[in-house]
């Protein structure tokens, strides 16, 4: 019988333990069982653990030091809000600002990659931010417009104007 | 709120969650940003001073923070930010921080912001025993609110934008603080430390990141924060938690089969030396009482020494000790008013009662 964790080597260690009611069996080589720190089989099955959550994507992976591996000729960056370069970066392992995201892209992708699960975030989203910024959006373009139609005289325009933005005001004031 | 007030104030109000024998907290942390602000590291002190004035009021308006303990970092001593430190409601870099930053907390200690720490923000939720879901609900109501007033810097690409790129994403670290000591003494607590930071997940000592384990206490955290859901995070956490739960469960009935006179020997040791000594170090004590607290779980002592006992180890802690005096006192006059302190609580308290153990036998 082949190995679990390695596929290659003869399997001499046998671990079976009940998870959540079902039967898990899980082989070992004497290697990877050392390895693995599972030296007592029948008193402590780490297999669970080491198996049953998936190693290979989610081994620890190295610190954010390799960010820093920035080529010496690279011409140097520097955040145009918040004036933080990359030696900043390289000395604080730092960033200066959320600005500093879009100027050192580059140099962020590879630690985020190494250091994540993924490099696109799926979590949560500040819906209620989005959906205020969009009303005052809204409420911007409103009331330019509302200045213009005054200005040119369109005084029907203009009603319909105030009407939209008296709607919109009772959004905001229920939104927050 | 005056901070003597604060501290002092009841903490039984705060529910338990399951496990919490094993699981002695569950907490939850996000990091946000303000858009178009320095982080606070890079940040010149104007700047902090004025992000700051942008985020305390909504913060303070929070209807949790209605009698809100709100301070700030300047205001408060040497001391008194320790003592927010042992009781795990200001991180040990915050407490370094003075003019420009500030922490507000609610009555029951179980939300805590820190302004102007490593992010602009870092709220957090804190709960005994094991119910890290409930934790998370509780913060991420208070940053869904926030979200009414403050912008935070956040991109699709990349979610919540913080001043470190470990936190990128959803900005958010859980954790639980776990008491194994059956699994230390049974010597397997380091196989776990393994397996659990082979898929991923952090172990840290009592005060978080390069701390000593003391206590039999171990915190367990997630390490990555982006291209995963906070429900996954959680879940993966709620997972490998359980599974420790189980192995601390079956040592200490391993103990009690088959290494009864051990165990018993431990606590009855442990009783012995916290009941009689005159001068014990934080970390002696933290170890002690881990004991007792074992012997608790296993019913050697009567089930309402619980209280008393996990008040200890907050405590004993150094700056617990120092708030009573108005001089600074020193390690030798530290370690003999923790001794006085324990003998003082526990004076009551009876010897270990092994009939059980010759009922399991
Ligand atoms: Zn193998
Ligand atoms: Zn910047």
């Amino acid at each position: 019988m082949r190995c679990d964790a390695c596929q290659n080597n003869e399997a001499t260690v046998f671990l079976t333990q009940i998870v959540e009611g079902k039967m898990q069996k899980v082989n070992l080589c004497p290697d990877c069982s050392k390895e693995k720190g599972v030296t007592d089989p029948t008193g402590f099955a780490l297999a669970d653990l080491l198996l049953g959550l998936g190693t290979n994507t989610e081994l620890e992976k190295p610190a954010v030091a390799a960010s820093t591996a920035v080529s010496p000729d690279a011409p140097a960056l520097k955040c145009p809000t918040c004036g933080f370069t990359q030696a900043d970066f390289k000395k604080t392992q730092r960033m200066g600002c959320s600005e500093c995201y879009v100027t050192f892209a580059e140099s962020v992708v590879t630690p985020l990659r190494s250091n994540h699960k993924g490099s696109q975030h799926v979590g949560k989203v500040p819906a209620r931010q989005f959906a205020r910024a969009e009303l005052d959006n809204r409420m911007q373009t409103l009331s330019d417009d509302l200045v213009k139609a005054v200005k040119e005289e369109d005084y029907e325009g203009a009603a319909q104007l105030r009407d939209a933005i008296r709607k919109l005001e009772g959004q905001l004031k229920t939104a927050v | 709120m005056k901070f003597a007030n604060f501290i002092s104030g009841p903490l039984a109000v705060r529910p338990a969650g399951a496990h919490h024998d094993i699981v002695i907290s569950s907490r939850v942390r996000l990091a946000r940003n303000v858009k178009g602000r320095p982080f606070p590291g890079w940040a010149k002190k104007a700047d902090r001073l004025a992000v700051l004035e942008v985020i305390k009021p909504p913060v303070d308006a929070l209807p949790e923070m209605d009698d809100a303990f709100s301070e700030y970092l300047q205001d408060l001593s040497a001391t008194e930010k320790q003592i927010l430190v042992e009781r795990h409601l200001i991180s040990r870099e915050h407490a370094a921080k003075s003019t420009g930053s500030a922490v507000v907390m609610n009555r029951e200690q179980t939300v805590s912001i820190m302004v102007n720490e490593e992010d602009h923000l870092r709220m957090q939720s804190i709960r005994p025993g094991f119910q890290l879901k409930a934790v998370h609900r509780a913060i991420d109501e208070i940053d869904t609110r926030l979200e009414d007033t403050l912008d935070y810097a956040f991109s699709p690409k990349l979610g919540f934008l913080t001043a470190c790129l470990t936190n990128v994403g959803t900005g958010m670290r859980a954790s639980a603080m776990l008491h194994l000591p059956a699994l230390v003494l049974d010597e397997k607590v380091n196989q776990v430390i393994q397996a659990v930071n082979k898929i991923g997940l952090a172990v840290r000592g009592l005060y978080g990141e390069g701390s000593e384990a003391m206590g039999n206490l171990f915190q367990i955290s997630n390490q990555t924060t982006l291209g995963e859901r906070e429900e996954d995070i959680l879940g993966r956490l709620n997972k490998v938690i359980e599974q420790i739960i189980e192995h601390e469960q079956n040592a200490r009935a391993t103990l009690l089969q088959k290494k009864s006179t051990t165990l018993l020997d431990q606590i009855g040791r442990a009783f012995g030396i916290l009941m009689h000594a005159h001068s014990m170090t934080s970390k002696e004590a933290l170890n002690l009482l881990s004991f007792l607290r074992l012997g608790t779980d296993l019913g050697f002592f009567p089930a309402d020494r619980r209280q008393p006992l996990d008040e200890l180890f907050t405590e004993t802690q150094p700056a617990h000790l120092q708030r009573g005096s108005t001089q600074k006192l020193g390690a030798e006059e530290r370690d003999a008013l923790r001794a006085d302190i324990i003998r003082v609580k526990l004076k009551e308290l009876p010897g270990p009662d092994s009939s059980r153990l010759a009922a399991a036998g």
